[in-house]
């Protein structure tokens, strides 16, 4: 069973009809003494898809990662992973793992290659073997030239794309991702969205948590949003704005002092209205009309911006917070 | 892709040090030769003339005397070393210990890996030792080379007791108290550079409860070839249970702390 | 005994660098142990090697070749020696920590703190940190009973000194280190200094040519200048060792405060 999964979801061969879910979780569950990190969620994750954890800091995402990763026992629940149980098969679920955790965990001491090299000996691999797929692998990462240089010196950008090489280096069936651009410069994040896409187009299954709802929406097929350990909805970023915001958001923002005497004057302008801190969100499909309405009830606004629904809308909607809280 | 059999998994976490030792070997092997130069040198022959005028040790030379002591000594400062800052590195700092364990290594082969590298460490720095202490002409018995292994085995009694506690801390401000209050005393008070008779009487008892009093009175009665006499083999045979006691219950915690500390994450 | 006025003098001349001094005593408001440790050091090599190792040895030659107890002879060499590797642990390892990692003197250096200020404060705080483990030490030996001799009042005072010019050379000397592995030279250097300079045993113990040898060596000073004032064996070659010690130490400090207009001021 185990062996006809990982042969279905080898990059190479592509994307055949897949038996059954790489992850199958149902009331997962992980309790820190009093604190309830991941309380009870259930979903699957099919050979070939990317699948995400949208949610901001605290949601639970690092802990489910963890638990998926097989180096977090879980606390209730079932948790299957590459058709195994993580308890009993750790290591052999591990063995076709890729990780790249949100930390770095390279080793500073070493070299770019090396760092390649080492990890992939953790998998058994033959010494032949590792230098062959390290070299490859650094074109991936468009490391080569840095092959030789020390890990300490580099940036965060390189480090990053030298963590996923490394978790690539056993070939994994699962590459599990936790908060990958965090931290990095926007130049660094394109050039680490490009390589991440280049694996999903090999087929390679990507399961990725992210604060980031730009992120979400260039990488994931299928997410969850998550929020305090719970689950609050499922599907890809189309639908879930689809089925949450509508089609065009318009935000109007106020002089100092204005937004609150607005009592009463904005209801009906559009599907919903959303009070920020700063500015007022307008909820309708077609985002010019609702500026028209505002303006027609005298209102003036300092500036107007209208633009797509995007997963941020579907957070706030679903949660009343925004994502960067 | 098969599963590489278990024991391999301490394999591979050896491996790791033993990279990263190749790169500061050369350094490494100099100091591991000068450190016991330097000791014998002034230690055993400068102030040991002073000693030997007074025939204290009842015809033992004072070289003869200090070297096995301080060659056991040496491996306690390593080891202790050795299971402190790196295994807090690969915990905390780098976090390579986490890399690690995402892929099919386990907790414990991190942990028994480690261990076996730092025994490894000490055979090397024991035996550049032993070579330096028959060059010194301070051996007067064959069974110096026994002495080997039994500095290892104290070095071991150390790493990994310490090992296991560096595996609870998140920084390193308690070591310095390791070594200022443990380690030097220890190797100032646990017979290195005198019998341990000549401490106060009240204060002798305590040399039992530390393996480096066990080692150096192990690995003295070899160098000198008075083993069977002093100790005689019966108490041979309880130092060195009591240092192999040390080691089991050390590596028992050190496999449990190391491991509970990786799944937390 | 002209080089305490002069050296503090010399030190807090610069009332900024004081501000240095604030800093570290915050930072080691946190780590009171480590700081309490440094006493106990000397104090563990005295009670082991002056009265452990003492009884095999009795009595040895003093500085004016008269025989006096192990222990008082190894007392002054051990309070000279920690003198020395307090200063070279604060002026090496932790200067090179702050240099380079922590990134600590290129923010004091968006202040109205010039590079010397910092040196002169880094090294202040070295040395206010020896003269109370100096002075711990001193109470330590009034206790055994190893003070025979008024002149031992200056004894505190020498060991600054000594800090003083290990810490500046110390300090020259990190300025220009790239890694930590260039800290095993300091190892290299420390270590032997500790073991002969005459420190556990008498300097005629050696052949002739290698007296002179260790006469020209640093720590040599610190330890005839403590051992003699100790014992109250007063000559005018004290005045040599004095005068060593002070240009060792301006030295270092010409020499670090360059560096650091270099490496902080680019």
């Amino acid at each position: 069973m185990t062996e006809t999964l990982a042969a279905a979801s080898a990059p190479e061969v592509g994307a055949s009809p897949a038996p059954g879910p790489l992850i199958h979780a149902r009331g997962l569950t992980k309790r820190f003494g009093e604190l309830t990190a991941v309380d009870a969620i259930d979903f699957d994750v099919a050979p070939g898809e990317s699948f995400g954890f949208l949610g901001p800091n605290g949601a639970g995402k690092t802990s489910a990662m963890r638990m998926i990763g097989c180096v977090s026992p879980m606390s209730a629940g079932t948790l299957q992973v590459l058709g195994m149980d993580p308890i009993a098969d750790g290591p052999r679920i591990r063995a076709r793992l890729g990780v790249v955790p949100q930390q770095d965990t390279l080793d500073t001491e070493l070299t770019v290659r090396e760092n390649l090299l080492l990890y992939g000996r953790y998998f058994g691999l033959s010494r032949a073997e590792c230098a062959k797929r390290a070299d490859e692998l650094l074109d991936f990462a468009q490391l080569t030239e840095r092959a030789g240089d020390q890990v300490e010196h580099m940036s965060g950008g390189m480090k990053r794309r030298l963590t996923i090489a490394r978790s690539l280096i056993n070939e994994p069936d699962l590459l599990l991702l936790d908060e990958p651009t965090t931290g990095l410069d926007p130049q660094a994040r394109h050039l680490l969205w490009d390589r991440l896409y280049r694996l999903k187009q090999r087929g390679v299954t990507l399961v990725l948590t992210t604060h980031y709802m730009d992120e979400a929406e260039q990488l994931c097929d299928r997410l969850v949003v998550m929020d305090k350990a719970k689950i609050v909805a499922e599907g890809s970023p189309r639908e879930l704005i689809e089925r949450y915001s509508t089609r065009e958001v318009t935000e109007l923002r106020f002089a100092a002092g204005v937004q609150e005497t607005l009592d009463g004057q904005l209801e009906g302008l559009a599907e919903r209205i959303e009070r920020l801190p700063d500015r007022v969100l307008l909820y309708a499909d077609d985002g010019e009309a609702a500026v028209a309405a505002a303006h027609a009830r005298g209102l003036e606004p300092e500036t107007v911006l209208v633009r797509r629904s995007s997963l941020e809308d579907v957070f706030l909607r679903l949660t009343g917070r925004s994502l960067a809280d | 892709m098969a599963l590489a059999p278990a024991y391999s998994g301490i394999g591979r976490v050896f491996e790791h040090r033993l990279v990263l030792y190749l790169k500061t070997f050369r350094a490494s092997i100099f100091s591991s030769f000068l450190t016991p130069i330097l000791f014998l040198t002034a230690m055993g022959l400068g102030l040991g003339a002073y000693v030997d005028a007074n025939q204290s040790l009842g015809g033992v030379s004072y070289l003869a005397f200090l070297a096995p002591g301080l060659l056991v000594a040496t491996c306690m400062q390593v080891a202790a070393f050795e299971a402190t800052f790196p295994i807090m590195a690969g915990l905390v700092w780098s976090r390579v210990y986490h890399a690690m364990y995402a892929t099919p290594i386990r907790g414990s082969d991190i942990a028994l890996g480690n261990l076996a590298w730092m025994g490894f460490r000490l055979l090397l720095v024991a035996s550049i030792f032993a070579i330096v202490i028959v060059l010194f002409g301070a051996a007067t018995s064959p069974l110096i080379v026994l002495a080997i292994p039994v500095a290892m085995l104290t070095g071991l009694a150390f790493a990994a007791p310490i090992a296991a506690f560096a595996a609870t801390q998140r920084t390193p401000e308690k070591f310095a108290a390791i070594f200022r209050f443990g380690i030097t005393p220890l190797f100032l008070f646990s017979g290195t550079f005198y019998p341990v008779e000549s401490l106060p009487a009240i204060v002798q008892p305590l040399a039992w409860l530390t393996p480096l009093y066990h080692g150096i009175v192990l690995a003295r009665g070899l160098s000198l070839g008075t083993i069977g006499v002093s100790p005689t083999i019966p108490l041979a045979l309880v130092h060195l249970a009591i240092l192999l006691g040390f080691i089991v219950v050390g590596t028992f915690f050190a496999v449990r702390l190391i491991s509970a500390r990786l799944v937390r994450g | 005994m002209t080089a305490f006025p002069l050296t503090s003098a010399f030190l807090i001349g610069s009332r900024r660098s004081l501000r240095l001094v604030e800093r570290n005593l915050f930072v080691y408001k946190h780590g009171w142990l480590v700081l309490l440790s440094g006493f106990f050091e000397p104090l563990f090599y005295l009670l082991s090697i002056g009265f452990g190792l003492g009884a095999l040895i009795g009595t040895i030659p003093g500085p004016n070749g008269q025989p006096i107890p192990y222990q008082l002879f190894v007392a002054p060499a051990l309070l000279a020696s920690s003198a020395m590797n307090g200063a070279v642990m604060e002026s090496t390892f932790n200067f090179f920590f702050k240099l380079n990692y922590n990134k600590t003197f290129t923010s004091i250096l968006s202040t109205p703190l010039s590079p010397g200020d910092v040196a002169t404060g880094e090294l202040t705080w070295a040395l206010i940190r020896g003269g109370l483990y100096a002075l711990g030490f001193m109470g330590v030996m009034v206790v055994l009973g190893l003070v025979v001799s008024p002149w031992v009042i200056f004894a505190v005072p020498a060991a600054l000194l000594v800090g003083f010019a290990f810490g500046a050379v110390g300090m020259a000397a990190t300025s220009f280190m790239k890694t930590w592995q260039d800290f095993d030279l300091v190892q290299l250097v420390i270590l032997p200094l500790f073991l002969f300079s005459a420190t556990f045993y008498p300097l005629e113990t050696y052949p002739e040519p290698l007296q002179v040898i260790v006469q020209l060596t640093p720590l040599y000073q610190g330890v005839d200048l403590i051992r003699s004032l100790t014992v109250g064996a007063i000559s005018p070659i004290l005045l040599f060792h004095v005068a060593y010690l002070l240009v060792m130490g301006f030295a270092g400090l010409y020499v670090v405060s360059r560096r650091l207009d270099k490496l902080l001021l680019q």
